[in-house]
């Protein structure tokens, strides 16, 4: 690969709603390329906040009381909304667990 | 790869009791907090020796003293040591340490404190201390298998990143030579939380994915529930976690399980610090998440090498046991390149796979038993940190 094919975006798995990204100074409004790591797959997916290096991005809206799946699993609920393209963390996904 | 990997050899000791060690330190072990001292000024005064303070050894009783024994014997037992030289308070506990470690058959002796004080216990400890260096820098490595190694996991201040890099090249690695022999371990209990299941479905029988499903409830019974004051979000994930955008412990526990690969299954549950014994393999240890501590009881086990990914840029090392670094943060190696021994930051990039990461952390193993020394060993990063289950008496 090149390097403007590098990913800024990596995702586990097909059946995950949220990404990682996974370059330094991720911008809002960045036309991003994603790649899933389980198929090679690429997209495209434009980031809607300045998102930090290894912080989550969601791939499709969530809403409050979804469950969030990374590595095909469910990593917890959502309990704020998140648009596309949105920063997923600690303000809007918690923990199922305690 | 794999076809040479059952020839690959490195230049290592190998130890009375048959084992391989790649280290070749002389130990001033203390008994207890208080013999800490005495042993520290046999190490200055003796070149070539190693003391190892700790914090505890005294009214300990039951369970902890148990773990409190089997942690400083697997210490002075680890084949990355040479000859040991003890040092307790009084004779009797000394010399449950002396005897647990002369089982292996190497050199050993305690000395005690009381009825001779700090400065006699010193002269006779300095002597026998000086007569180890003579003799074990005389030993000579042999070519041994590198499958006969045993190699340890945890990760530390992970993040996002482990996940996707420096937990699977773990794994990789463990899936490539856990067929040739090797013996693994992972461990890390409430780290598991919310990906137990899947651990359970990794044991090599029911009845060992059993056994783990036991360990794994009983720390929720008997020391989050009983101990937690409120939802543990703040402690699990750590601070550090959450700033490298891990948000949940299951999403964590999910990272974490990337270090035992694909294909391989652990054959047993060990006690912390409890010494494998059902051949080689991969097992899971009953441990903490904490850096330090785990690879402390890891190390009492008798394992030699510790393979350790980190994200944000866990900086721990072990007195006796080297900790080789595997990150694929690229901000990490940006601004703390000095802590990481392998850098996997290509696999973020997709210009590494998965399987050449593994190589790579296969490649560093090989030459730490060679004598290559790891980043934390360069920077003196000997923290050794007892696990203590309950208050003293």
């Amino acid at each position: 690969m090149t390097a403007d094919a590098h990913p800024h975006l990596l995702v586990h798995h097909k059946a995950d709603n949220v990404g990682v990204v996974v370059v330094e100074g991720l911008k809002a409004g960045t036309d991003m390329l994603g790649v899933c790591t389980e198929d090679n797959s690429d997209f495209r997916l434009t980031a809607k906040a300045d998102i930090p290096i290894g912080h989550k991005v969601a791939l499709k809206a969530l809403a409050e009381g979804d469950t969030v799946i990374k590595y095909g699993e469910d990593i917890g609920r959502m309990v704020g909304p998140a648009e596309v393209g949105g920063h997923v963390h600690t303000h809007n996904l918690k923990t199922k667990r305690w | 790869m794999t076809t040479d990997l059952a020839d690959t050899t490195v230049n290592a000791w190998r130890r009375e009791n048959g084992r391989v060690g790649v280290r070749n330190h002389v130990l001033i072990l203390p008994v207890d907090d208080i013999s800490n001292a005495a042993c520290e000024a046999v190490a200055n005064n003796v070149k070539g020796t190693m003391a190892i303070p700790h914090a505890y050894g005294r009214l300990q009783f039951g369970e902890d003293l148990d773990l409190h024994f089997r942690t400083i014997i697997g210490t002075g037992a680890n084949p990355n040591v040479a000859a040991c030289v003890v040092i307790g308070i009084e004779p009797e506990w000394t010399k449950v340490i002396v005897d647990g470690i002369a089982a292996t058959g190497k050199p050993v002796e305690g000395f005690w404190i009381e009825q001779n004080g700090d400065f006699e216990t010193i002269r006779k400890a300095s002597w026998k201390a000086k007569e180890y260096v003579h003799w074990a820098t005389e030993l000579q490595k042999e070519a041994v298998p590198l499958s006969e190694l045993w190699v340890s996991t945890k990760c530390g201040e992970s993040d996002t990143t482990t996940g996707l890099s420096s937990c699977p090249t773990v794994g990789n690695m463990y899936d490539k030579l856990l067929p040739h022999g090797l013996y693994g371990v992972f461990g890390e209990t409430s780290e598991i939380t919310g990906a137990e299941h899947i651990c359970a479905e990794r044991a090599a029988s029911p009845e060992v994915g059993e056994k783990f499903m036991k360990t794994f409830q009983a720390y929720q019974d008997e020391v989050i529930e009983p101990f937690k004051t409120s939802d543990l979000s703040d402690s699990q994930p750590t601070k550090g976690n959450i700033l490298g955008g891990l948000t949940t412990i299951e999403e964590k526990a999910l990272g974490n399980l990337e270090k035992i690969g694909r294909t391989s299954t652990y054959i047993d549950v060990l006690e912390p610090a409890e010494t494998p014994a059902k051949g080689p393999g991969l097992y899971f240890m009953d441990s903490s998440s904490a850096a330090a501590e785990c690879v402390t009881l890891m190390a009492a086990g008798g394992y030699v090498i510790h393979t350790f990914p980190t994200g944000q840029g866990n900086v721990v090392g072990n007195p006796i046991v080297p900790v080789i670094k595997i990150s694929g943060n690229p901000r990490t190696l940006r601004t703390m390149a000095e802590h990481i021994d392998v850098d996997v930051t290509g696999v973020l990039r997709r210009d590494m796979t998965i399987d050449q990461a593994g190589d790579a952390l296969i490649d560093m193993i090989r030459r730490t038993a060679n004598g290559r020394h790891t980043a934390a060993e360069a920077l003196g990063h000997r923290e050794f940190s007892m696990t203590k289950l309950y208050r003293s008496a």
